[in-house]
């Protein structure tokens, strides 16, 4: 079709080739010999010393307890999510008076940045100002808790801001691969006297399965990260209640200066999140239905 | 209204049934599922609806009377969140960098989708699968090597060097998205122009872009959203207080609260940041909604 297709293809591919080659693709291979090595910042060589950092997480107590909020983030954030959206998302294709105006109200913390979230949210929170407390008093409750505060009660006091926020985009999500499943199917089943129940366990869920495996790895993925909730609302506080690897990460590189092992501790993450998502995707895979 | 957005089975079902047997319990059942979404509505609105009354009422207000509105609205706390908290030099750094970010993004990853997704050669789909890698890893891996390259380009704390660590971190799943995009394109038009005499740049700046909008428009507000949020590459590669970005900035006054005592200051200032966010999504929900749920591909 072209004369020298190449005087087009070399001028359009070389600015985003070098930009991204060299500050997305060079540091992701650099950060995995830095995690290999002892290194200050200081001295333009880094210590190379094999896998002595991973060796060290083993022992480290920060470290686990990072782990630790982070897995505990992952075993209620996600599947608390998805069945709240998916009761609404469900709820919403039901014909109901005002849905689009339910849509619009649900989906709107998602277009807010996380750190505007969080000052709105501590503000929540808060024990004296605060409306939740404020509100808690009302019902009758004569001490509620100090909740971004309390070490037993701060790492929930986060996660239900990101239940929170998240809602709106899963049900959305939901929502659009509920409308594709074709009617003839509602209308076989409610034909056969199936109820709205049935409906919903038979027919809507298995005919959904794929977008729903997609709103788990996505929130999964979420998960392991939470940084600038964290950093925004608790900074890991009170005693490293809330901590987690992303924080101590943040911290032993720009704070303590050891950016060879926090650079372990972001390759840990990263295979955390492959891993994670590995199993996932073989834990929920089914016959694929297609319609 | 209903009815219009949700063209299917279960949106009519309820409609035919009512004409049969208006019964009792499916009456019930519509109070019920009512009652359950209004409550998370309120859930949802109520505490951005108190943050917006609040930040117009004085320190005193705020603490002594949670739930009470202004005795007389004080435009001084926006004034002193825009000024003295330097929300106002925020939100001009995050315009400094977010539209120059966003204008090469697009205009790169368009050219880049568009060499993909049409033109045949040895290394396309070695370039293809490049791009695609990126999207692999999470951003924290790069976090420090980012951070000592940056250093020594001597762009830590430049407009331009966050400005090109945005677009390299937006192209993969730009380029993803579009060459997609591209690959839907009719060719005919293509052909018909490159026969009227028009050069390969013509014909990709005068006909291609201009097709492939709707595109441009969802993965521009999937990355303007992106962009306007970030924290952690700001956080790690802009430490200079007179640059900070808007996040930044709101996070460092709510960090600084516990000293400095003004309350009402940064309550006005979280409400100037989220009310201009409010008016553009109610004015384009409809493509922000699309817009970000493109972003589900990415996982």
């Amino acid at each position: 079709m072209y004369r020298n297709k190449y005087r087009l293809i070399i001028p359009f591919l070389l600015p985003s080739v070098a930009l991204y080659v060299t500050f997305v693709l060079y540091p992701y291979f650099q950060a995995m010999y830095i995690s290999l090595t002892r290194w200050r910042g200081l001295s333009p060589n880094a210590e190379f010393i094999g896998l002595e950092n991973f060796q060290r997480m083993v022992t480290d107590d920060r470290f686990w307890n990072a782990l630790q909020n982070n897995l505990r983030f992952l075993a209620t954030l996600p599947l608390i999510t998805i069945a709240i959206s998916l009761f609404f998302a469900f709820l919403m294709t039901q014909g109901v008076r005002g849905a689009k105006f339910y849509r619009i109200t649900f989906f709107f913390p998602q277009v807010m940045s996380i750190v505007a979230i969080g000052v709105l949210w501590s503000f929540v929170y808060h024990p004296i100002m605060g409306i939740l407390n404020s509100f808690l008093r009302l019902l009758g409750v004569e001490t509620p808790p100090v909740w971004l505060g309390n070490p037993e009660t701060a790492l929930g006091a986060l996660g239900a801001v990101v239940i929170w926020q998240g809602i709106g985009f899963i049900m959305i999500l939901f929502i659009a691969g509920m409308e594709s499943i074709p009617p003839t199917f509602y209308e076989a089943a409610e034909m056969d006297g199936a109820n709205r129940w049935t409906i919903f366990w038979k027919i809507t869920l298995p005919l959904l399965w794929d977008t729903v495996r997609t709103a788990l790895i996505f929130l999964a993925i979420g998960a392991v990260d939470m940084f600038a909730i964290v950093q925004t609302m608790t900074q890991g506080g009170p005693s490293r209640s809330t901590e987690v690897l992303a924080s101590y990460l943040y911290d032993t590189a720009f704070l303590a200066s050891r950016f060879g092992y926090a650079t372990a501790i972001a390759v840990f993450m990263f295979l955390m999140v492959l891993v994670l998502s590995i199993i996932l995707m073989r834990l929920t895979r089914r016959e694929s239905l297609e319609y | 209204m209903a009815t219009e957005t949700i063209p299917n089975a279960t949106a009519q079902a309820p409609a035919t049934q009512r004409g049969a047997d208006f019964s009792l319990s499916a009456f019930l059942t519509r109070v019920l599922i009512q009652t359950i979404l209004v409550a998370w509505a309120i859930i949802v609105i109520f505490p951005m609806l108190w943050l917006l009354y609040s930040s117009f009422k004085t320190d005193q207000e705020i603490f002594f009377n949670p739930w009470s509105m202004p005795e007389a609205l004080q435009w001084a706390n926006f004034e002193r969140a825009w000024v003295s908290a330097h929300i106002g030099e925020y939100f001009l750094n995050s315009l400094l960098i977010v539209i120059p970010g966003l204008f090469i993004t697009l205009l790169l990853s368009a050219m880049t989708a568009y060499v993909l997704a049409r033109f045949p050669f040895p290394l396309n789909r070695f370039f293809f699968y490049l791009f695609l890698s990126g999207m692999l890893f999470p951003v924290f891996l790069a976090l420090v090597p980012l951070f000592f390259l940056v250093r020594n380009l001597d762009m830590l704390n430049t407009y331009h060097g966050l400005v090109l660590v945005y677009v390299a971190y937006s192209l993969p799943f730009s380029v993803f998205f579009l060459t997609g995009f591209f690959k839907t394109l009719p060719s005919e038009l293509h052909e018909a122009a490159i026969i009227d005499g028009a050069n390969q740049y013509q014909v990709f700046f005068r006909v291609m872009l201009p097709l492939a909008q709707a595109g441009l428009l969802s993965i521009g507000i999937f990355n303007f959203l992106g962009m306007w949020n970030q924290y952690i590459l700001p956080l790690v590669l802009m430490s200079d207080p007179t640059r900070y970005v808007l996040t930044q900035g709101l996070a460092y006054m709510l960090h600084q609260q516990y000293y400095m005592n003004d309350w009402s200051g940064l309550f006005a200032a979280v409400t100037i940041i989220m009310v201009p966010t409010l008016l553009v999504y109610v004015i384009f929900q409809g493509q922000i909604q699309k817009g970000i749920t493109v972003g589900a591909l990415k996982s």
